[in-house]
């Protein structure tokens, strides 16, 4: 296994220690494996789905393709991070049950946050602006058309 | 998000929100790659990277040296049968002696990390001598065998009326359909638990628990009641996993190292580890009369079953008896033949081989139309099946059949505005690319039509089971039907809301040990059987309900109804909430719902092998870049036979999602291989539609005819969107380019290089619907 180190990442706003860990592991894996927090999903593994779309420092990232210890220092915020509101549900998430984006769910998570990014960014994107932000997350069970009402209906309440 | 208001939105027809939504979009819903357990190993898979090859040996000393390797296990471990498979074992728990297909299972390693795991399997000495793969379908079947039980895994003929017939007008043409994945996002996963009896406790993604238990425990030589599965969360199946993936195995490593093993694939070893939608190939030839009535259809179907039978006896069987597709003829010749090769196992896939039939058949109406000079939905319309019509099996369709319905609503949708000179550059064929010339991309429309069985056949004694109860007015419903994302947890929730008139359904967690089969999440059929057994059990429990209040208010039971959350009578006299009609008694019935019965088909593929049907129209728009061959799928409008609507959220997104899967095979999805290798297994390469892919979804008419004999009168609605999007998708690039595309998917060479060597004039204009032949 070579190497086991130690370190902390700072992850939805707490300071988290990660100890022995091998320093091949990418963010994705000590996330899932050593921090408990599984929301982001292993779907390739290879950056091609966005599955496991977590924000670090505020950027959209694949944290498949992230090594861990390369993230000490930086604030991370998964889909666990995102819920706020009386339900624990931020407007986005609220709007993918209410709309009926979620099938499996197993894409969910990183559309969740993908979503979150673009609308930080983007308060009000015509729809094919949010096709191609959400171009690089896949879903094989919707396709797409209640993510796309969703995410209409979550920029609908934003702009009130 | 008012929970009062999602129980006022619950009952059936209404779109009641999933019980499982709120969790999966906070990441807190726990899929099969999510499990774990204190002190838990990883497992991981050694296979094979031949596609054909002797094992002169197996050398797993030098993985047992690394340090945290718990357990390396091949064939010779296996304590029970050694293969295994949904209709016959024929396929290998580990492979001994021979490999049959590239990513066959030959070892397995538990470790204390999945990279110790990974390296301990590549430290595995095999020892092949690969032998020369037998990839040509065609060729396989006369070839000298490569399993002990040959080459053709079924071959079903479909013979009716006249063979001679001969019509005025006979159109032919040879066709194929590529093989596709169902590319789950949930890679296959599981975590296995040895129990302290000896037995073992699965935690898995799965489509059919119960037939799972029945594979395993023959593999394990354990008693069923030693292997108890219980259901993991499913990220996605589109019959992916109807076949074992890693259950035998994990267990066996569970068992051997007497600690929890958890297993993921990678999604490299998801495309190697799965079954995929069978490759065919099909020569078409159609008979029609002056008038485009259909005289005889004759086809030859050859289905690529791969190393392995799975359930290439059903596919066979789809293809060759839904061949003519949804339309009436009297006389058939049709064989289809499902060949054992070298290449990756085939088997269930959304559709199951009626998406490989309705290429071909939608194909030739097009080319009977353009040689009739007829307009090519007028020439369905004049074909369509009705209720009473016989299909070439001998079976008089009794159920709902509008098929004329669904094409003349479709037909009737207005067609999509504006065009390739003005649409935005991102939305040309080749979108981010930016390498369209707009004067160079052709506008095309194609139209076609399906039919799709229904749940399980031929026979076959196809049921579920469920279980209500009914305590301090809250339901509970036990129910093994396993939710894959179509959202049958919301519908059984539905069901017991509407039956029994309670706010509250609790839906416990799936399990072989605490219900009966359910039967399988596929062919399109748990509305229809495991919603019947769960609103057959709501039924026993009101019927009860009602049984202790009339007693204790001595009134005849037939007096009494249910109506918002009380038990009334019909006189007004008797009004009480649904917990204290029970007087604090709990109830409880646990029920089997079986489908009507069916027959075996016999040697001319004649019999009442169905139950019900489902019928489907697509139209598609398309732009093609002429130069470069790319598409852009502008439009899809849609008509569907449903029956009756239960969820329409849940419905549309029935009908996109499958819509979505059809645009990919029409257009962009396909495992390449080569003599046997799979040269395309990532996403990297194996290409699914991305929102900027999909085109919007237009729905021109659902169609509610009640189904007879369907408990709530809905037909299952997750397959016919597959089917003809396919062939409409392609007919449009046909008419867009004026080829003859004979094959899906339809690849950029298909078109620029035909185009390249036919020159210039084979550019047709937008309005020109003719169709080569």
């Amino acid at each position: 296994m070579g190497e086991l180190i130690d370190y902390q990442l700072r992850v939805n706003g707490r300071e988290r220690d990660v100890a022995e860990a091998w320093l091949g592991e990418s963010l994705l894996y000590v996330l899932r494996e050593r921090l408990g927090l599984p929301g982001s999903k292993n779907a390739c593994e290879q950056g091609e789905c966005g599955s496991c779309s977590v924000l670090m420092d505020g950027k959209l990232v694949c944290s498949c393709m992230v090594l861990a210890a390369s993230a000490v220092g930086s604030d991370i915020v998964t889909v666990e991070g995102l819920g706020d509101g009386d339900d624990g549900l931020s407007d986005i998430q609220a709007a993918f049950v209410a709309e009926g984006g979620v099938q499996c769910g197993f894409c969910t998570p990183g559309f969740v946050v993908s979503v979150h990014d673009l609308l930080e960014h983007n308060p009000d994107p015509t729809e094919l602006e949010v096709r191609e932000a959400v171009s690089g997350n896949l879903c094989r069970c919707t396709g797409y058309g209640r993510i796309l009402a969703a995410v209409k209906a979550a920029q609908e309440t934003r702009r009130g | 998000m008012s929970t009062v208001l999602d129980k006022l939105r619950g009952r059936l027809g209404q779109s009641a929100p999933r019980p499982d939504g709120v969790p999966k979009v906070r990441g807190q819903f726990a899929f099969s790659s999510d499990m774990f357990a204190e002190g838990m190993l990883w497992g991981h898979m050694l296979r094979s990277p031949h596609p054909a090859a002797a094992i002169r040996s197996i050398d797993v000393s030098q993985a047992l040296l690394i340090p945290g390797v718990r357990a390396v296990i091949t064939s010779d471990d296996v304590p029970g049968r050694k293969t295994y498979g949904l209709d016959y074992p024929d396929q290998p728990v580990f492979a001994w002696d021979v490999v049959r297909f590239m990513g066959e299972p030959v070892a397995a390693v538990a470790a204390d990390h999945p990279d110790t795991a990974r390296r301990a399997a590549a430290a595995i000495v095999v020892d092949y001598a690969p032998t020369e793969p037998m990839t040509d379908p065609a060729a396989a079947v006369d070839a000298a065998p490569i399993h002990p039980l040959g080459n053709v895994l079924h071959r079903q003929w479909v013979r009716c009326g006249d063979p001679e017939a001969v019509g005025a007008v006979v159109v032919e043409g040879r066709y194929e359909t590529a093989m596709q994945d169902q590319a789950q996002m949930g890679p296959e996963s599981g975590l296995a638990i040895p129990g302290e009896d000896g037995g073992v406790d699965l935690y898995i993604a799965t489509q059919w628990l119960h037939i799972d238990q029945e594979q395993m425990a023959a593999c394990l030589a354990l008693p069923l009641e030693k292997v108890r599965l219980h259901l993991a969360g499913v990220g996605g199946a589109f019959g992916a996993r109807e076949d074992l993936s890693m259950q035998v195995q994990i267990c066996m490593l569970a068992l051997r190292t007497g600690r929890p093993v958890k297993m993921v694939y990678s999604r490299e070893e998801s495309f190697l580890g799965h079954v995929h939608r069978h490759p065919a190939v099909m020569w078409y030839r159609h008979h029609a009369d002056r008038d485009g009535r259909l005289v005889k259809v004759e086809a030859r179907i050859i289905l690529d079953g791969g190393a392995y039978l799975s359930t290439s006896t059903a596919v066979t069987m789809n293809a060759s008896c839904m061949a003519p597709g949804p339309y009436l003829v009297h006389n058939a010749v049709v064989e289809a033949v499902a060949v054992r090769t070298n290449n990756p196992p085939c088997g269930a896939m959304r559709g199951f081989g009626s998406v490989q039939a309705c290429f071909a058949h939608e194909a030739q109406m097009d080319k009977l139309a353009a040689a009739l000079g007829m307009d090519p939905v007028e020439l369905r319309l004049r074909n369509v099946l009705k209720q009473g019509d016989s299909l070439i099996t001998g079976q008089v369709l009794r159920g709902t059949a509008p098929v004329a319905d669904v094409i003349r609503t479709c037909a009737a949708a207005p067609l999509p505005t504006g065009g390739p000179q003005t649409a935005a550059e991102l939305e040309l064929p080749g979108g981010a690319g930016r390498t369209a010339e707009r004067t160079r991309v052709r506008r095309g429309v194609g139209f076609a039509v399906s039919v799709k069985n229904l749940m399980y056949g031929g026979g076959f004694d196809d049921y579920s089971s469920a279980r209500c109860r009914l305590e301090d007015g809250v339901a509970t419903i036990t129910c093994a039907a396993v939710e894959v994302g179509q959202g049958f947890v919301t519908l059984a929730q539905q069901i017991a809301r509407e039956v029994l008139g309670v706010a509250d359904v609790i839906l416990a967690p799936p399990g072989t040990a605490d219900i009966g089969s359910a039967g399988s999440t596929s062919a399109s059929r748990q509305t229809w059987m495991s919603g019947g057994a769960v609103q057959k059990a709501c039924f026993a429990v009101r019927e009860r309900l009602f049984s202790c209040t009339a007693t204790k208010y001595g009134v005849s039971a037939e007096t009494l109804a249910i109506l918002d959350g009380r038990v009334v009578s019909l006189d007004g006299q008797i009004d009480i909430p649904v917990f204290e009609a029970a007087g604090g008694e709990v109830l409880e019935e646990t029920v089997e719902f079986h489908h009507e019965p069916t027959a075996e088909l016999d040697q001319n593929g004649q019999g009442d092998a169905f139950v019900s049907f489902a019928f489907a129209a697509h139209r598609a728009v398309v732009d093609v870049d002429l130069d470069l061959g790319l598409v852009r799928v502008v439009d899809i409008t849609t008509s569907q036979d449903v029956g009756r609507v239960l969820n329409p959220v849940q419905l549309v997104g029935q009908l996109e999602g499958g819509i979505a899967q059809g645009v990919g095979l029409a257009v962009m999805e396909e495992i390449v291989l080569d003599h046997g290798r799979v040269r395309n297994p990532s996403f990297t390469d194996y290409v699914i539609p991305t929102a900027l892919d999909m085109p919007p979804v237009h729905i021109a008419a659902l169609i509610e005819e009640p189904e007879p004999g369907s408990p709530m009168g809905a037909k299952g609605a997750g397959e016919p969107p597959m089917i003809s999007s396919v062939a409409a998708v392609v007919a449009a690039i046909r008419n867009a380019t004026g080829l003859e595309l004979p094959r899906a998917p339809v690849r950029p060479q298909d078109i620029a290089l035909a185009g390249a060597s036919r020159g210039p004039t084979l550019a047709s204009s937008p309005n020109n619907v003719e169709v080569s032949q």
